[in-house]
């Protein structure tokens, strides 16, 4: 990150730091002409005109209760491109880290068991070596989270409540972690209070990765369905990093690979785009009216004078999200959870903003963040709630086996009527013979 | 109950800052200051303070916390709690926004001043330029740097001539790509520091090296970049 941001010094590109975005500006044609954006350090609110707006906003973790990810990843692209309406594309499907640090979620390296670290529950049996023979530890990250769980929750789990398991290093020795996994001896210090070198560090599976997000070509450009389901660009909105969703994940991410969405398609978006702007591309118009709807929400929370508070309406949010759409997730629970998603919608849009003052207002940053995390939330849910199979991320107790007849598709959200649409995996060729999808059994 | 007293200032309804005095229920619990300030932030939305990783990656949430600068998410408070008080104020030196946000403006400057990218004359080769193992282990302790700003903030130097002295934080980076085989543009790099102030400021009392969150001696790169200044000199 900092030898982007050094590039970026270098090539004197024009930042615009601590400046909040708050909602796309879409004319009547249906084309992103740029967006509303806040500068949080005066509480200045301008419409910034663009030929090319490109979310690389990140993730959203923060929709769970538990997360390795920042407290401002609250999916804040994803939250736009909803309320302008695209659709999002496989939003059910959320990685769950194994190692988060009990507590704290943060995140413990998979290098550490790549190191030959091991994961054991209160008895001290490696227990990875039970579902999953041959892999064991080094499973892929939904198999691994998912026998965490399971020993959890029955009762094999550590500590007082036997909510975690242990992620066992000593053996490992001083040099190994010293030099092979720099930062996890701090990380486990400071966070668990734990040195590793003599005792194990206690770890729970956290939400880390949204596979989900934005659809895109390889370009970048955003991608909606025409009235027959086909694809169709969304002119001027592009998306790239996890906010994204040009899918090199499918349902499941390896780890790494979220470099794929930066390193190879970010680049591909931005010389997709500077070729586009030096074929010549002219501003699109935006009316008073299109700048006004996309005011709307920042308006709402500036008149707002009463109404619950924002900080308990995101506790509740996380706690529903982590209840009904964690690990495993099953039909009645998610069904719940999408209820009481909606009606948190309504208290949400009644919420009480009680510090309308412009100077670097986190207060305001905070309340438009909460409005982010309600529509990503609500597109996971409804998204879960469809997918009816286990693929990947996404583990169903009531339907616990891969369904390729019906569901080898990507799902597609469509915020305006809540409805779930599927879109075909881009297999090229148009034929999976290179690598036949399959049962996993590690 | 933890007495918190915390710096506020918000510029449009205030004169002057002001300390104001908070009580907080910790249950025990040995939390970081960090944990404090969101709990007291949800009950008094208007309290203004910086942070995102809350893992000291990200380096926002700098603040001087009962005197001494550190990152408010890494550090518990045992660590600095004394006689059950927590005194909270901005970073020291910088003007202030808002409460605990300053502007880091200043600070940004110097560390542009330093031109912090690898420069390199001889065309890009098709991968990658390669550097030995030995020659990699020189940036150790030294490209750590998360520009939280404790370091040049607890700097009397910097405190005095901001707009002059490069401070701990930017001088770290300038030896960072001084140190880097792949780099050549060394002779441009020290011309530009040689004057009384750049670096010559630097009076070795070390505050950077006693706060840094990373554990990084910034102190110890500037004794480094002042032997090589005055090698080229003779």
């Amino acid at each position: 990150m900092h030898t982007l941001y050094q590039n970026n010094l270098k090539n004197n590109t024009t930042f615009l730091n601590e400046w909040f975005a708050v909602d796309l500006v879409k004319n009547a044609n249906g084309d992103v002409v740029g967006c509303i954006a806040m500068c949080i350090e005066t509480g200045e609110v301008v419409h910034v005109k663009s030929k090319a707006t490109v979310m690389a906003t990140g993730g959203a973790g923060r929709i769970y209760a538990s997360t390795t990810n920042a407290l401002i990843n609250t999916g804040d692209g994803i939250g736009m491109a909803l309320r302008a309406g695209f659709p999002m594309q496989d939003m059910e499907m959320w990685q769950f880290h194994p190692t988060g640090i009990y507590g704290a979620g943060v995140l413990v390296t998979e290098g550490c068991r790549g190191e030959g670290g091991y994961l054991v529950n209160k008895d001290g049996e490696r227990f990875m070596e039970r579902y999953a023979p041959n892999a064991k530890d080094l499973a892929g990250r939904d198999v691994v989270a998912r026998s965490m769980v399971m020993e959890i929750l029955e009762g094999r789990g550590c500590g007082e409540n036997g909510d975690h398991v242990f992620l066992k290093l000593d053996h490992l020795g001083d040099e190994v972690l010293n030099k092979r996994l720099p930062g996890i001896s701090e990380l486990s210090k400071i966070f668990a209070h734990v040195d590793p070198v003599n005792a194990p560090i206690p770890v729970v599976p956290t939400c880390h990765y949204m596979m989900g997000g934005i659809p895109t070509n390889v370009h970048g450009q955003a991608i909606m369905q025409d009235a027959d389901g086909n694809d169709r660009i969304v002119n001027g909105l592009f998306a790239c990093g996890e906010a994204a969703c040009v899918s090199v994940h499918g349902a499941n991410r390896l780890g790494g690979n979220s470099l794929l969405d930066l390193v190879v398609f970010g680049r591909a978006a931005g010389m997709f785009i500077e070729g586009a702007l030096n074929e010549g591309i002219d501003y699109l118009d935006a009316s008073e009216s299109d700048i006004d709807a996309a005011m709307k929400r920042m308006t709402r929370w500036n008149e707002s004078s009463g109404g619950e508070s924002v900080a308990a309406l995101k506790t509740e949010l996380q706690s529903i999200m982590q209840n009904s759409f964690g690990v495993f997730r099953q039909e009645e629970h998610m069904q719940e959870g999408v209820k009481k998603l909606a009606d948190l919608r309504g208290r949400i849009a009644e919420a009480h903003l009680v510090d309308k003052s412009g100077a670097f207002n986190t207060a305001r940053v905070e309340a438009l963040e909460l409005d982010n995390l309600m529509e990503v939330a609500e597109a996971t849910a409804i998204a879960a709630l469809e997918r009816k199979e286990s693929r990947g991320a996404h583990s169903r107790y009531d339907y616990p086996d891969r369904d390729d007849t019906n569901w080898l598709k990507h799902s597609m959200y469509f915020p305006t009527e809540k409805r779930v649409g599927k879109r075909d995996v881009n297999f090229k060729p148009k034929t999976v013979d290179t690598f036949e999808p399959k049962i996993r059994t590690y | 109950m933890l007495q918190v007293s915390i710096y506020r200032y918000n510029p449009e309804t205030d004169s002057a800052p002001y300390m104001q005095e908070y009580q907080l229920d910790t249950q025990g619990r040995d939390l970081m200051v960090l944990n404090v300030l969101e709990m007291l932030k949800a009950e008094d939305t208007t309290l203004a303070f910086r942070r995102s990783c809350r893992e000291g990656v990200c380096g926002s949430d700098g603040m001087n916390m009962n005197g001494k600068n550190g990152l408010a998410c890494i550090t518990s408070i045992s660590d600095v709690v004394k006689d059950n008080k927590l005194v909270l104020r901005p970073l020291p030196g910088l003007p202030v926004v808002r409460d605990l946000v300053v502007d880091m403006g200043l600070f940004y400057k110097q560390y542009e001043r330093i031109q912090p990218y690898l420069q390199n004359d001889e065309p890009a080769p098709a991968i990658e330029r390669l550097q030995s193992p030995e020659d990699r282990d020189k940036l150790d302790g030294l490209y750590e740097c998360i520009l939280c700003a404790c370091c040049s903030t607890s700097c009397p130097s910097f405190w005095w001539n901001p707009d002059k002295f490069v401070g701990p934080a930017g001088l770290l980076q300038s030896y960072r790509f001084l140190a880097d085989s792949r780099d050549t543009a060394t002779r441009e790099r020290l011309a530009e520091l040689e004057d009384p102030f750049s670096v010559f400021r630097c009076r070795g009392i070390m505050n950077c090296v006693a706060v840094c969150p990373k554990g990084l001696n910034p102190t110890r790169a500037i004794g480094k970049i002042r032997d090589m200044l005055l090698a080229n000199a003779t």
